[in-house]
């Protein structure tokens, strides 16, 4: 049910007239905002932090290439081994390389770059079993649905749908008990991914982290999932991107103490783990086999570019709770892999701008995620960056171009401009007359679908600003 | 190496304005790291240790005498009505430990039919009341996630501030980095159903924190 980055109007509309996807949104929305808040206020460093995340993530970007080359060395000095992808179809070529010809068991822990790479689809092409085991990711899995969100990839279910999709899903298992309240939910999940944790061939992780002054990948969880993923199986794939890799432990501490707050609004999340190669020769259990597959998928050309900030993202999510448009129509009308302000950001340079041009425009430009994230990503800045290529690439609406155009050439002659708007005034206020307000307008009916747009009363804004002086 | 790999740096040395690798790392504020900023404790180090442990929804208790876990632990299988079956670390804080007879002990790795595991922790940080796990022969990884109640033996003087603090310690007593560090903030949860919380995703479904204080 993966939607289209071009239908994102149409997807948006039918959002906003799913009941069943109102309900859920209901009630995601502000339990986010208010553990974030909250978290926030009771660290008083917050804006200090603030301040030293950016720091270290700007002198890593400004030296990304020698990370990269002290992440790489420390892991194959500590017996693990590191595979470059340029492209999302190399990164999954890869990872089925190491997997190996025989089909295999594959478990999955969360990894929003293997979801942009399409790894699922490709190892279940080349005949491999490949089940997540992320509560939220399961039961997307189950449902063949993509994640709505980067760190609550399933918000957009309610429970009740859930409850149907395991009675459906687990029946194979002879569990045919109707599973209603959260806890019996989670408990009947965690019987059936024990039984595939035991009997996996392959783990593959995402990272939150690399770390070049140990060799290390890092990765931040609740459930623990990533962890039985990585440590039961023979072999530990590690997919991450280029712009992950950080200096050191004292650098993930700093990012740490941002990412958890912002959030879910813990001070730090159940279980961060760092892993470092394969499993040592005294080791009693752990994989025999690390891998990392590093990804750029057009992260270099980010760099340096107006798009650069970008690369500082930490996928915290905070910019998704925070919106209004992502909390109207959830995660999948944006129809791509990263939805809400930083998709609307990274969708189009991934995809291309005439893939997604309508995402720059799916934003009130109301500010709260640039303020809001801890990264100090000036999100609404590069969304409008976005628009201004949109217009110079002429892949605007023709329309809209020539409304901009004729309100340019006004805009430049002020005496005019004065006369125009003045009759415009007089016009609109007399025939909007009793009522105030329009019902309709012609070339507006955008706007008056969903509201009403007021009449003008009385003069415009310049002639009442002259006479009160 | 491969011609991914070659063209990913062209790329990134061609962003960066640079054409050759760089001879000397990049100074940087993490040379430094005592330069990090860190949040105030409300309290000293053990007492806040405790409180986190106890907001992420672990429990604490406080002995003695390291002979003292075997007590606490039993107090700990009555509380819960647990069998005594356990998997047990082989980490020198613990190995000595007189268990009763009749209790049914082996050492590590876990199973997955093992029910109660018991560790020991490298060190407690105190911020944010986490646990520093390193793996090794005498500490293997799946006793920590793979039992449903997990304990955890911690000596007091191995509560620091803060997770700088640990990384020192680690720094100037381990020789080499473990393969796995697990960073453990009271049991595993999961708010992917409706966003409500609920203890005992995939991992331990209680944790419970024994804290030696000699
Ligand atoms: S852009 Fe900022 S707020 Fe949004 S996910 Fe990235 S780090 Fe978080």
């Amino acid at each position: 049910m993966q939607g289209s980055t071009t239908e994102f109007k149409r997807q948006a509309e039918a959002a906003l007239h799913d009941a069943t996807l109102q309900r859920a949104m209901a009630k995601a929305k502000g339990g986010f905002v208010d553990k974030r808040r909250l978290a926030v206020a009771r660290l008083p460093e917050f804006a200090q932090i603030r301040a030293e995340a950016k720091a270290i993530k700007e002198h890593t970007l400004a030296h990304l290439d020698y990370y990269l080359e002290q992440f790489e060395r420390k892991v194959l000095e500590s017996g693990g081994r590191v595979h470059w992808a340029r492209t999302a179809d190399e990164a999954c070529a890869a990872v089925l390389a190491i997997i190996g010809a025989a089909s295999k068991q594959v478990l999955k822990g969360k990894s929003m770059v293997s979801e942009e790479i399409g790894l699922n689809a490709a190892m279940e092409r080349a005949g491999h079993t490949v089940v997540e085991t992320d509560l939220g990711e399961y039961i997307i899995q189950l449902a063949h649905e993509p994640p709505s969100h980067i760190i609550a990839p399933a918000v957009h279910k309610t429970r009740d749908q859930i409850t149907d999709l395991f009675q459906a899903e687990h029946e194979k298992y002879g569990l045919t008990e109707r599973v209603t309240e959260t806890e019996d939910i989670v408990n009947e999940a965690r019987q059936v991914l024990r039984t595939k944790f035991l009997s996996a061939d392959v783990g593959i992780t995402g990272a939150n982290f690399l770390i070049a002054e140990t060799g290390s990948t890092v990765i931040v969880t609740n459930e623990g999932n990533g962890d039985l993923t990585q440590i039961l199986p023979r072999t530990h794939i590690v997919t991450a991107s280029i712009e992950k890799v950080i200096p050191s432990l004292d650098d993930m501490t700093v990012l740490l103490r941002l990412l958890a707050r912002s959030a879910t609004g813990q001070e730090m999340s159940s279980y961060n783990t760092l892993s470092t190669g394969p499993r040592r020769a005294d080791d009693l259990d752990g994989p025999e086999e690390f891998h990392v597959v590093i990804v750029d998928n057009g992260r270099s050309d980010m760099l340096g570019n107006e798009f650069h900030d970008m690369l500082r993202c930490i996928r915290c999510g905070a910019c998704l709770n925070h919106c209004p448009v992502y909390g109207a129509i959830g995660g999948h009308a944006y129809g791509w892999v990263y939805p809400g302000p930083m998709g609307s950001v990274l969708t189009p340079l991934m995809i291309g701008l005439e893939n997604a041009r309508d995402l720059p425009n799916a934003c009130t430009l109301n500010g709260r995620c640039g303020e809001v994230c801890p990264m100090s990503i000036p999100l609404p800045d590069m969304l409008r960056t976005l628009r201004f290529k949109e217009h110079e690439r002429k892949l605007s609406k023709a329309r809209a171009r020539g409304a901009l155009k004729a309100w340019g050439l006004l805009a430049r002659r002020p005496r005019l401009y004065q006369v125009v708007t003045a009759l415009m005034t007089a016009v609109l206020g007399s025939i909007g007359g009793r009522a105030g307000r329009f019902r309709s307008l012609p070339l507006a009916s955008g706007w008056t679908q969903a509201r009403d747009l007021p009449a003008p009363q009385g003069a415009t804004f310049q002639r009442m600003w002259r006479r009160r002086r | 190496m491969s011609a991914a790999r070659d063209e990913i740096f062209t790329r990134i040395r061609r962003s960066l304005r640079r054409d050759a690798p760089l001879a000397a790392p990049p100074a940087h504020r993490s040379q430094a790291p005592e330069s990090n900023v860190r949040p105030r404790l409300e309290k000293d180090p053990l007492e806040c240790f405790i409180d986190k442990v106890h907001a992420a929804a672990g429990t604490v208790d406080r002995i003695s005498a390291i002979s003292d876990v075997v007590q606490a632990t039993s107090d700990y299988l009555h509380r819960h009505g647990l069998e005594p079956r356990l998997v047990v670390a082989s980490h020198p804080l613990i190995s000595e430990l007189a268990w009763p007879a009749e209790w049914k002990i082996h050492a590590g790795p876990a199973r997955g039919e093992d029910h109660i595991g018991v560790g020991a922790a490298f060190a407690g940080v105190a911020e944010t009341g986490t646990l520093v796990m390193l793996s090794g022969a005498d500490n293997p990884t799946t006793l920590n996630f793979l039992p449903d109640d997990h304990i955890v033996v911690v000596s007091a003087l191995q509560i620091v501030a803060h997770l700088e603090d640990a990384w020192r310690l680690m720094r100037d007593s381990v020789t080499a980095m473990p393969r796995t560090v697990n960073l453990i903030t009271g049991p595993s949860r999961t708010a992917d159903v409706e966003q409500t919380i609920q203890l005992g995703a995939h991992g331990p479904r209680r944790l419970h924190v024994i804290v030696i204080e000699d």
